[in-house]
């Protein structure tokens, strides 16, 4: 396969600007790039999802258009997105014959049998697809792929919502396939699963390619730099010694789930000191969003002493009111959650701000102080955009991270909760964002991390946890922890279950 | 081949030019309709549009009928802001007529001055009442309200004429359905010696500056807009849904009431089985045709008014039927839902065959 001189352009940007690439039979090649990169815009244009302006596609020396995802498959070509499309109360057989067109029969049952067990992806077709894991579910969608023997296969970030185990699993079943032919196109921005799977290397930026490379031979470092342009500050181990004072108590907090498959919160406690930062651990889903809510107090507690703030009873306040007692959050969701798309960042600087800071006087919004504390925010974090006046929507993924960020640092809070601060964010406004944590730690406010970003955890968390089907693992020193322990308890094991195994 | 591109930023410029596209599609399509009609074009015009503007009178006449219009429209519009889709305006402008015209009628030996003020407070508690149904409704049991406040019309109206045939029809009437005609104390003062204008008109003025102020300035108005456009991030600020849901649903009602009682105070002077030409379901319209913008709304509810009286000068003049009239509000939405797409999309001519 190889694609020459791909070009595709979208309104206000260039995604790809006359793209090479080219695979052979057998090969795992790696697509490098941070978001927005144009890696997304490449492989939907190989696989039929969008049209390139220019360029062309050659397909086993013959040159090919691929009109829609159905020619693609047609010629051999599978993929396995970063998001799944799988019905939840269907089960697993019934959502494979979904994406063939053929009838659930025995015939189909029994190839998903020998196909999941010749590529050690042990799956059970009968099984409700609501059941099962994040894991599994990539399973059917990679044994989805296998049933239609595809010649090529691409894999969209598919370690991003995978526990370490999970991860060398399938990187065993990968390999497996590269050697049997099939050619593999392998998403991802995580260099050292690169370094550990991919033959070569394509590395995208700012839409262009830079460069191609044996990973092998480069250092993660180098490998980096070629993906990020020019080297960046990237924030130290620091160790930090907290204080004993307790800002913020959770106590047996249990949650029933609030919506069909949420997952239920059980018997979750946490002690969080003036001066730490604790990072909770875990793959997507396992009830971060259940447990920010329950902080933030957009859920509220029926017991209002299980969550304390400083040691007052917080659990029935609302989310104002806990910013009163002195609780920031920031949750996941950027663009529609932690920030209005539609207004400008002067407004979104208000939406949460105007508890702490005095925005009101006299009932009115006061548009001065407002603005004052919005030119602030993005001068302090270096927010690029057209001034205060902007839309939230029009900043890139990173700079409105940045401000949303900023808007809560700036409003002094002692406890400070924020759920995947980097995530879809590029290194340098990651690094400035890790940074800042680590400096309202060492100024004495509690900092609480939720993240799927282990790297992120180990670096600059003091303290560790891991939340797995809304338990909460004990709370470990970050330095007596490697990521493999942390693997096993984003999996649910205890430590002590390891020990005795 | 003409196409639409996605906008990088929605046009600031097409939100204000989209409502004066449709108004003008709206015309060509109508007379394009008289056209096709038969009726003489230059006439179809002078009728619909210049006539209701030619005097004094046919001017005032024209904010008599767009007071409760804008009135109803501003409060529809802090609803449709905060997502809150009350349908039911015309019903809880019903009751205020009801609640409001029932003391008129129960205080009927009485002329004092607090006889109007009484009547007012019980038309805005009645409509109140009104909405506090679907607001109950969704608030507790998570109901649509889009439903549960149209269908509440249907109520209001059929209560409506069972009263006026029943206990509040005129005992001096020969079983003719309407009331007793209110008196002096009971009806609005006129603002403009000669007319109808009453004082709906400059309510309707202070109501728009009221919730321009509520809206723009106030963080009530901030968690409505937040609560309209991003709702999971007004919990995250700390907003609550209910209230404001409460807050849509009694503003709108007591405004609505208002106005229903403004109007048998003022023009009609009775209660009758029909009180309303549809103006809490026009007040939609008009509501969207100004942009949920307290100065749009004004605008929108004079051309919507305009409107109404153009038909009923077309009906006289022209011998057309008064259905016209819904005719050319039905259009006037209709091509302002089409011309939105410009806000989001530009038209782009691309040479046909370039692309799959």
């Amino acid at each position: 396969m190889a694609m020459r001189g791909i070009t595709k352009a979208y309104p206000g940007c260039l995604a790809n600007d006359a793209i090479d690439l080219k695979l052979e039979a057998g090969q795992i090649h790696a697509l490098l790039g941070e978001n927005g990169a144009g890696k997304s815009t490449l492989v939907k244009i190989l696989y039929g999802l969008l049209q390139a302006d220019s360029g062309s596609i050659e397909w086993c020396g013959k040159p090919v258009t691929i009109g829609s995802p159905a020619s693609a498959r047609e010629l051999g070509i599978a993929l396995v997105f970063q998001h799944f499309s799988l019905f939840e109360s269907l089960s697993v057989l019934e959502n494979i014959s979904l994406g063939m067109a053929v009838a659930a029969n025995r015939r189909l049952e029994d190839k998903i049998i020998e196909v999941s067990s010749r590529y050690g992806l042990p799956l059970d077709p009968s099984r409700q697809v609501y059941t099962l894991s994040v894991g599994e579910r990539q399973r059917i969608e990679i044994v989805r792929c296998l049933l239609q023997s595809p010649k090529l296969l691409i894999m969209d970030e598919p370690t991003s919502v995978l526990t370490p185990q999970e991860v060398s699993d399938l990187f065993v079943t990968l390999r497996r396939l590269a050697a049997e032919g099939v050619a593999i196109l392998y998403i991802s921005h995580k260099l050292n699963e690169i370094k550990a799977l991919c033959s070569e290397a394509t590395i995208l930026r700012g839409g262009k390619r830079v460069a191609s490379a044996i990973p092998d031979e480069q250092s993660t470092r180098s490998l980096a730099a070629l993906m990020m342009g020019d080297e960046i500050e990237v924030p130290e181990r620091e160790s930090r010694t907290p204080s004993n004072k307790v800002m913020l108590q959770l106590d047996n907090v249990s949650l029933p789930a609030t919506e069909l498959h949420g997952v239920p919160l059980t018997d979750i406690n946490l002690s969080l000191h003036a001066g730490e930062i604790v990072g909770i651990a875990g793959v997507a889903g396992n009830g971060q969003d259940e447990l920010m809510q329950v902080i933030s107090g957009e859920v509220r507690l029926l017991n209002e002493h299980a969550l304390q703030i400083d040691g007052k009873p917080a659990g029935a306040l609302s989310p104002g009111e806990r910013r009163i007692q002195g609780l920031c959050t920031v949750p996941e969701e950027r663009l529609g959650h932690a920030s209005v798309p539609a207004m400008t960042l002067s407004d979104n600087v208000f939406l949460t701000a105007h508890n702490r800071t005095g925005l009101l006087t006299g009932g009115l919004i006061n548009k001065t102080k407002t603005n004052r504390f919005a030119q602030k925010v993005i001068e302090q974090f270096n927010v690029q955009c057209n001034g205060r006046r902007s839309m939230a929507s029009s900043l890139s993924g990173g700079n409105l991270q940045k401000f949303i960020v900023g808007r809560e640092i700036e409003q002094q809070p002692s406890v400070f909760v924020v759920s995947q601060p980097t995530w879809g964010v590029d290194a340098g406004a990651a690094a400035a964002i890790r940074k800042s944590l680590q400096a309202m730690a060492n100024a004495g406010t509690a900092v609480l991390v939720v993240s799927q970003d282990l790297d992120e955890l180990m670096l600059i968390s003091d303290r560790i946890a891991a939340l797995c089907a809304g338990q909460l693992s004990s709370v470990y020193l970050t330095t007596d922890m490697t990521v493999q322990h942390l693997g096993l308890l984003m999996g649910g094991a205890s430590i002590s279950e390891e020990a005795t195994a | 081949m003409i196409s639409l591109q996605a906008r990088v930023e929605p046009s600031k410029l097409m939100g204000f030019a989209a409502p004066v596209i449709a108004l003008a599609l709206t015309v060509l399509a109508g007379l394009i309709l008289f056209a096709l009609l038969g009726v003489p074009l230059d006439k179809a015009f002078y009728s619909f549009f210049i006539e209701p503007l030619s005097s004094t009178y046919e001017l005032s006449e024209l904010g008599v009928k767009a007071a409760p219009l804008i009135m109803i429209a501003i409060a529809l519009s802090i609803g449709y802001r905060a997502n809150v889709w009350n349908i039911g305006a015309e019903g809880q402008f019903i009751l205020g007529a009801i609640c409001g015209g029932a003391v008129a009628l129960f205080f009927y030996e009485i002329e004092a001055w607090y006889i109007l003020p009484l009547m007012v407070l019980a038309g805005m508690l009645g409509g109140m009442l009104w909405a506090a149904i679907p607001a109950l409704l969704r608030t507790q049991f998570n109901a649509n309200e889009i439903l549960t406040s149209l269908m509440l019309t249907y109520i209001a109206v059929l209560l409506l004429s069972l009263l006026v045939n029943g206990p509040l029809s005129d005992p001096d009437g020969y079983n003719h359905a309407e009331s007793r005609m209110f008196h002096a104390a009971a009806t609005l003062p006129i603002i403009l010696e000669g007319t109808r204008l009453h004082i709906g008109a400059p309510v309707a003025l202070l109501l728009v500056v009221v919730v321009w102020v509520l809206l723009s300035r106030t963080l009530l108005g901030f968690a409505l807009k937040v609560n309209g456009i991003a709702p999971r991030a007004g919990l995250y600020a700390g907003f609550t849904q209910k209230r404001l849901i409460w807050f849509s649903f009694l503003f709108c009602g007591a405004v609505a009431g208002c106005a229903g009682l403004f109007e048998v105070a003022g023009p009609i002077g009775l209660l009758l089985p029909e009180i309303s030409p549809g103006y809490g379901f026009t007040a939609i319209i008009v509501a969207f045709l100004g942009r949920l913008h307290p100065v749009g709304i004004v605008f929108a509810g004079l051309v919507v008014a305009l409107s109404t009286l153009g038909g009923e000068a077309a009906q006289i003049n022209l011998n057309l039927p008064l259905a016209v009239t819904g005719v050319f509000q039905g259009m006037l939405l209709f091509f302002l839902l089409a011309t939105d797409v410009l806000i989001n999309y530009r038209v782009v001519w691309r040479a046909t065959g370039s692309r799959a």
